[in-house]
């Protein structure tokens, strides 16, 4: 569904993404790790069009979608969330969510109710009518989810919606995600919450310093020695492994 | 919504009033003024669809009024093209103006004081060359000739003006009521609150920006129509004259900007101001002080302005999060 191929991206001198090759299937919940700083926020920010790749493509169901611009991504079917929330913070929830289902519609009776139900979905009912700018951290996570379902995408790109959370609203956000892909669309997430790595995805990548280092089932990543010298640092997966 | 009914009723209601209001005032003065007050308020409106709604302020929106006055104007006194149809020129020369600038500043990105800023280069630019050009009369200005009718869309009484820009204040209300309660008007409040998040979710704000500024600029020309008609002469400084421009800013964030009404409001409380203070003080500039005064104290303890301030205690029990970051959003 989603085709990466040899995607490079550099600031000046320094390579946020290295060569990346990576493949998201239909249906699947795949997922993005990586220490901070690995480049993954800017893997997702040219999978979804906010910037440009200096090297490679990204194809989007056979097509290419590079130098496409956000908007016509999401038309496609493929939306982001943001690391940093962006609410429209001047307005309701459910005018927040209404403004992504109006990609798919122009009458505001339809957007209205697309919204409500898009609320039930990540559980927001209750918040619908409360400012987005008075929302508590998990609030705007889910809210940020909630914009971006409420486009009727095929595929979502989540930018750590789990981080800031406590233990209980993650576990509350991971059967959200559960549920969305029971619905049938496919996810590509970036997150450094493991429990809910381990538990949510098919397939894990791993990247680290701009470039993939490991990749597959996550249970197999995580014992994956260049995976733990890349989180722990160099010698760590020699001293586990003695210490084991 | 419940609140709908109650309150179109209530518009209704203001509109007839405003209707009827003539045939109880025989002051020619407070005819002026009210038709005054509504023609500031219709070129508040369209300055508060791009900066109260899609939140991209403009400190050039003259540009669009004198640009449809000498659009209708020179067709007038070189064609004899009769205005009634000639404001409509106006209004696509209007647009016509908001492509242009619209599509070469967003496209090259300039938000915030940048995009402030050339839409004052670009006012100043047009005045600069309606002094340089003859078609326009240059600095001589344009005379047009007094000779009332509906074709002139020129009136015998001060009570045709009166009705003239009435229509036009509430066709601008009428838009903004229809941007209320429509996607685009939902995209254009996206954008001001967040224009990656709104590009995200599938908007193409490049687009609606200029939809914006265009239905700015189309506005904006039947203005210049209806200045020219009515003071019969134009001239540079006065199509396009930075005091105008920043009327319709001014009237627009002291009313409430992003609201319905706000323009109107606004509109009506520094008229009255200015022609209270003018009338009770003698002292000559003194009235223009006070003016500033008021100005000040009204933006600066009021950043939502009038209508803002009202909604605030309106909804005091409820959440306090609305009124926060709509006016100052990251621009």
């Amino acid at each position: 569904m989603l085709k990466v191929s040899n995607v490079t991206k550099r600031f000046g001198g320094l390579v946020a993404v290295s060569s990346v090759d990576l493949e998201v299937n239909e249906k699947e919940i795949v997922s993005l790790i990586g220490p901070n700083g690995a480049g993954k926020t800017t893997l997702f920010a040219m999978v979804a069009g906010f910037l440009k790749a200096d090297e490679g493509r990204v194809d989007f169901e056979n097509a290419s979608v590079l130098g496409m611009r956000p908007h016509q991504i999401c038309q496609l079917g493929m939306v982001r969330t943001f690391q940093i929330t962006q609410p429209f913070a001047g307005l309701t929830t459910l005018q927040n969510i209404m403004v992504g289902a109006y990609s798919n519609t122009s009458e505001t009776d339809r957007a209205r109710t697309k919204a409500e139900e898009v609320a039930e979905v990540v559980g927001m009912t209750s918040l619908l009518h409360q400012g987005a700018d008075g929302l508590t951290v998990a609030g705007r996570k889910r809210l940020e989810l909630a914009r971006a379902l409420a486009t009727d995408p095929k595929l979502l790109l989540l930018d750590e919606v789990m981080a800031g959370l406590n233990p209980a609203e993650i576990d509350d956000i991971v059967t959200v995600i559960k549920g969305i892909r029971d619905r049938g669309v496919t996810i590509f997430l970036i997150e450094h919450v493991m429990k809910a790595v381990m538990n949510l995805s098919d397939r894990t990548y791993v990247l680290n310093d701009g470039k993939l280092i490991a990749s597959g089932t996550p249970a197999s990543v995580a014992e994956n020695p260049q995976v733990i010298e890349a989180y722990l640092g160099h010698g760590a997966a020699e001293a586990m492994a003695e210490g084991a | 919504m419940t609140n709908f009914r109650s309150h179109l009723y209530f518009l209704l209601l203001g509109a007839i009033a405003l209707i009827i209001l003539p045939y109880f005032i025989s002051s020619r003065f407070y005819i002026d003024v009210l038709t005054l007050i509504f023609f500031t308020a219709y070129l508040g409106q369209s300055w508060n669809i791009l900066g109260g709604y899609a939140g991209q302020f403009s400190f050039g929106g003259v540009m669009f009024f004198g640009t449809g006055a000498y659009v209708s104007s020179i067709l007038l006194t070189t064609f004899g093209f009769p205005p009634i149809f000639g404001i409509f020129l106006a209004i696509m020369g209007g647009a016509l103006l908001g492509l242009i600038v619209g599509y070469m500043s967003f496209r090259s990105g300039l938000k915030g004081s940048y995009f402030a800023l050339i839409t004052l280069a670009f006012a100043e630019l047009l005045r600069v060359l309606a002094n340089s050009v003859e078609f326009t009369g240059g600095g001589v200005g344009l005379f047009l000739t007094y000779a009332p009718g509906l074709s002139n869309l020129q009136f015998e009484t001060p009570v045709g003006f009166y009705y003239f820009s009435l229509v036009l204040m509430f066709i601008s209300i009428a838009i903004v009521y229809w941007l209320e309660s429509s996607r685009f008007g939902a995209q254009l409040v996206a954008i001001r609150e967040n224009e990656d998040a709104a590009e995200a979710l599938g908007i193409n704000t490049l687009k609606c920006k200029i939809y914006a500024i265009m239905i700015m600029g189309a506005m904006g020309g039947a203005a210049g129509t209806f200045y020219a008609q009515k003071y019969l002469y134009l001239d540079p400084p006065i199509a396009y004259s930075i005091h105008l421009s920043v009327e319709m800013l001014l009237v627009t964030i002291v009313g409430g900007m992003g609201t319905i009404f706000g323009p109107l409001v606004g509109a009506f409380v520094l008229h009255t101001v200015n022609e209270v203070a003018r009338h009770f003080i003698d002292t000559p500039g003194l009235s223009l002080i006070v003016y500033g005064l008021i100005l000040i104290v009204i933006i600066g303890y009021l950043p939502n302005g009038l209508i803002g301030a009202f909604k605030k205690k309106e909804k005091k029990s409820g959440s306090t999060s609305l009124d926060k970051k709509t006016s100052r959003g990251d621009s």
